[in-house]
């Protein structure tokens, strides 16, 4: 097997090694993805069309926000995908499953966390409500805000996290972060135009077109925040306890 | 775009690579795992790429280190390769 | 024959340094993902593939004279010119022609924040099932699953 893996992984090195002879110069601004007329049109147009200085999360949340409600789709389908695998619903009402000590990390960190735990969870909002104008994003504040609740069942003991953020919240969440993208293209196909066309919404949204655009930006990416949290905290809570859900790591 | 730290910054990432599967203990592979991924999230930060090294911080070096390490102490920790 | 071995390495090593680089990573992500007995290492080498990958494709996007591709309107050379001029033409200047040279391009970004998303949600799912394994047979090791799997052991 061993002998046959190495041949497989020469023999692909090789071809690949012999097309980056064709490569341009690593950092050409004249290469031919840096100069075609698709890129140029996102840097040059951007501003004027959106009023939204982040080329990245405009081209994510509002030219290509197709595939980003599908990304959203992505991430649930696994969360349900590890529920489906691994839960375990015999277990969960035996006496044996002792939940008394089940006290997490010591004192030390414990009394770190309830320090540090706020200002996690502001930056994390923060991330989210400025992705127009600084690296961020709906995606990356979703995850840090997971993060946050991943970091108190570590420190005090997941009987503790289960209190404030159970399964069945957990779930509601995810599936609301969905309807929120959804409905909202679907907003937009009832005011006439086509679907996740944001443009129609400047009869409801304050502001002409352009900043129509700029908001519905906003409440799709805090629809992607709530369904990345509660998955994030859900995969979690399931790989570390083998689908029991009874004490944690 | 310094061609000196990108050097050395990919040497680093092949040697935590080759690292990284050759260690019997699962936990340490895990770790040196981690140490993958914040190296990549530091190259493409200096390439210019932020949010695409804001995103591989916070997910690779945050939660993929942390599901693979729950795993891991469900499991065992020894492998034999 | 050395200047024109000095000519070959001249051209097509040095400058394309990084995309050897990166080739051999993915090579190394593929042998773990084929000849490793274990399954933590099978999924190690699997996202060592993909990240190699990722990084072989935002690489494409950099140019030497750009930088990030968040458009600024309190950069040095703003505050430098509303100085010299009045309030109403600093307004003008902020509606003038992007140069496109000055930032870096950012499609590569946008299709790679899709790739690392979806690179989570599989390694979740993979570790989920390696439980799952570990659980019916009592080892993560492929070999003795194998024989485990064979007629003769329990199925």
């Amino acid at each position: 097997m061993k002998v046959f893996g190495l041949i497989a992984v020469f023999v692909v090195g090789l071809l690949l090694l012999s097309a980056t002879q064709d490569f341009p110069s690593w950092g050409d601004p004249r290469s031919a993805a840096s100069d075609g007329e698709v890129s140029s049109f996102y840097i040059e147009k951007t501003e004027s069309v959106t009023k939204v200085p982040n080329m990245v999360t405009a081209v994510l949340a509002d030219f290509r926000g197709y595939d980003t409600m599908f990304e959203t789709v992505v991430i649930f389908i696994a969360g349900i995908g590890i529920i489906a695998v691994l839960r375990n619903f015999e277990g969960t009402d035996s006496p044996s499953d002792n939940d008394n000590d089940d006290d997490g990390a010591g004192l030390l960190a414990r009394f770190t966390c309830s320090l540090i735990l706020p200002f996690i969870q502001i930056f994390a909002l923060y991330v989210v409500a400025h992705g127009h104008h600084s690296p961020g994003g709906g995606f990356q504040g979703g995850v840090m805000f997971g993060a946050s609740y991943i970091l108190l069942a570590l420190a005090f003991g997941l009987s503790k996290a289960k209190q404030l953020f159970s399964e069945r919240r957990t779930m509601i969440f995810a599936v609301i972060g969905i309807f929120i993208y959804v409905g909202w293209g679907v907003l937009c196909l009832l005011l006439g135009k086509e679907f996740l066309n944001y443009s129609v919404l400047d009869s409801i949204l304050p502001g002409d077109s352009m900043m129509a655009r700029s908001h519905s930006m906003l409440v799709v990416e805090i629809g992607v925040a709530f369904t990345v949290t509660a998955i994030m905290f859900s995969m979690y809570s399931n790989l570390s306890t083998r689908g029991r859900l009874s004490k944690g790591l | 775009m310094i061609w000196q730290f990108d050097i050395i910054i990919l040497i680093f990432l092949v040697v935590a690579a080759i690292v990284s599967l050759r260690l019997k203990d699962l936990l340490g592979a895990s770790m040196v795992f981690g140490i993958y991924s914040f190296l990549i999230c530091l190259l493409w930060a200096e390439m210019g790429a932020v949010d695409v090294a804001f995103t591989e911080a916070a997910v690779g070096a945050g939660v993929s280190t942390v599901i693979m390490i729950a795993t891991v102490f469900s499991t065992t920790r020894r492998s034999k390769d | 024959m050395d200047p024109i071995i000095a000519n070959f390495i001249e051209e097509n090593i040095v400058p394309k340094f990084n995309y050897w680089i990166y080739v051999i990573l993915m090579m190394i992500g593929l042998y773990a993902m084929i000849t490793k007995n274990n399954l933590i290492k099978k999924l190690i080498g699997m996202a060592i593939f993909q990240t190699a990958i990722i990084l072989f494709y935002v690489s494409i996007g950099v140019k030497e004279t750009g930088g990030i591709p968040i458009i600024s309107h309190h950069g040095p050379d703003h505050h430098q010119e509303a100085e010299v001029h009045s309030e109403e033409s600093s307004k003008n200047l902020k509606h003038n022609i992007i140069d496109k040279d000055k930032y870096a391009n950012p499609l590569p970004h946008v299709l790679m924040l899709t790739a690392i998303v979806v690179g989570v949600s599989t390694l979740g799912l993979a570790l989920a099932i390696s439980q799952r394994i570990h659980k019916s047979f009592g080892t993560l090791e492929e070999d003795e699953i194998l024989n485990e799997l064979r007629p003769g052991g329990h199925d």
